[in-house]
């Protein structure tokens, strides 16, 4: 009975705030009522039956691969969760909820030992989308300068786009020991015969700003 | 050509991976214990693992006519991770074990001083159970990961000689050879080595001390890499003793000094624990002979 709605079959409707442009019918009264569960699990004390984590996790099927990370998030936003309960969703989660959580975590500004902990773990795997959300307005907030670093060289390893690292300019600017490990990198790639990636150059000459 | 592959993943791979990797002369492989792709979170997903690395794996290497010794740590990714951690003290038990013949892969990921400790506490580990040391060099920062990595071998209570440092590349090779540990070469098909650059590698620096290895994994790799290395190296001028020194000696040699390494093939059993690799079709898998039938 919970058949998946078919994408795309009905006239987007879009204006209402939380949700998400784009979204089909079906899809969208189901977020509107799961953002409703979440605000109230906001207010209470409390969220004994966690109903808005179990649409947290079904939100994929619910409104399309296409629009899942943005129903999470306006998920998460709307819930509010505490670290505890952020830490949880992380950790139980799938990629695709590890990355709703990252996405969401400059809305919610968890404390910082808490959310960079969860940036941290999403910088280790080499899953890209993981380590292209966690380099989001949070990460640029507050990521150590060495381990922003090791971010920055991990998408061009990787092939992450660094347009996808938020503050990219203003961190980079004047970095001498990113354009220190950037140059190294560089060096490498040309003793290997193999191109040096453009972003590569891109994030080198911001570095060499004042 | 007779290969010792210093650096594979095995239980990444499949049986086909196996019987090629016979074919193609492997007779003996060491596994070192890794991250998985997924994040572990407990130190018991760590001993479920390691005893995988010295039971299910050995069995099935058998069944194709391979000696396999594995070198067990705890990873430098997840040396970062409190909740991983704790597996350093379940190491001392299992660094006794008959088939460990190095503790590793340790080294440095990030650099971070999680991996500084780490790093310290596994060489030291390495010196008291009169094991060699696997040390992965890592992706991003290499040369000032090298530099800091030589740094830490030489403060440590192991002789540079039980050192292999590995995943080493034109940029980081010569400092790596200056410091007097044997040298890793892992051969990718996209990134790390590839044959060519390995043969001009050797050609610079000699076959002394130096290991190739695969490293294949569960990423894009290609367990037939060390073969391919013998290939190109006989195509460029190098006598069949210098392959066998490079492919086989070398890592004899190194590995050897455990004092744990036997390279004939125990006789393989029908069963582990009641499993057999065989899924029920019996004789199904084109089985080699043993090693010396």
């Amino acid at each position: 009975m919970t058949t998946v709605p078919a994408r795309h079959d009905t006239p987007a409707d879009t204006g209402a705030p939380g949700l998400p442009p784009g979204l089909d019918g079906p899809a969208r009264a189901w977020l509107a009522d799961a953002l409703t569960e979440a605000a109230r699990a906001a207010q209470a004390e409390a969220d004994p039956g966690g109903t808005w984590q179990i649409r947290f996790a079904e939100a994929g099927r619910r409104c399309g691969p296409g629009h899942a990370d943005a129903a999470r998030v306006e998920l998460l936003a709307a819930a509010r969760p505490g670290v505890a309960d952020l830490t949880a969703l992380y950790r139980q989660g799938t990629a695709a909820e590890r990355r709703a959580v990252l996405l969401a975590l400059g809305r919610l500004e968890p404390a910082a030992a808490e959310g960079l902990a969860l940036v941290e773990d999403a910088l280790r795997t080499n899953d890209t989308s993981l380590v292209a959300a966690a380099l989001g307005p949070y990460a640029a907030a507050h990521l150590p300068a060495h381990a922003w670093r090791h971010g920055v060289l991990k998408c061009l390893f990787t092939g992450v786009p660094v347009a996808a690292v938020a503050g990219l300019s203003a961190r980079a600017r004047g970095d001498g020991e990113l354009g220190r490990m950037l140059r190294a990198y560089a060096a490498e790639r040309t003793a290997a015969g193999r191109p040096v990636p453009h972003d590569l150059t891109r994030v080198l000459a911001l570095t060499e700003e004042p | 050509m007779r290969i010792f592959d210093p650096h594979i993943h095995m239980t990444s791979r499949t049986t086909d991976d196996y019987e090629a990797m016979h074919a193609a002369g492997v007779r003996a492989v060491v596994e070192p214990s890794f991250w998985l792709g997924q994040p572990r979170t407990s130190p018991q997903s760590f001993t479920d693992y390691f005893d995988a690395l010295l039971g299910w794996e050995p069995f099935r290497a058998a069944q194709y006519g391979i000696a396999h010794h594995c070198t067990l740590a705890l990873n430098p990714k997840e040396a970062n991770d409190p909740r991983c951690t704790p597996v350093l003290a379940e190491l001392p038990r299992y660094l006794l074990k008959d088939q460990v013949v190095a503790v590793g892969e340790i080294g440095y990921d990030s650099m971070t001083p999680a991996e500084d400790a780490a790093l310290e506490a596994q060489l030291q580990l390495a010196a008291d159970h009169g094991l060699p040391a696997l040390v992965h060099t890592p992706h991003r920062d290499k040369l000032q990961g090298l530099r800091r990595t030589v740094q830490m071998v030489r403060a440590c209570a192991l002789d540079p000689e039980r050192v292999l440092l590995d995943h080493l590349n034109e940029t980081t090779v010569r400092e790596a050879k200056d410091s007097g540990a044997w040298l890793g070469f892992s051969v990718y098909p996209d990134t790390k080595m590839d044959e060519a650059r390995m043969v001009e590698v050797l050609r610079a620096y000699g076959p002394e001390k130096v290991l190739v290895n695969s490293a294949a994994d569960w990423g894009r790799s290609d367990p037939l890499k060390t073969a391919k290395v013998g290939e190109a190296m006989l195509r460029s001028g190098f006598g069949e003793d210098d392959v066998d020194l490079v492919l086989w000696r070398n890592p004899v040699a190194f590995y050897a000094q455990s004092g744990r390494l036997r390279l004939d093939t125990p006789a393989a059993g029908a069963t582990f624990e009641g499993n057999s690799i065989l899924r029920g079709t019996p004789g199904a898998p084109d089985v080699p002979a043993p090693v010396g039938s």
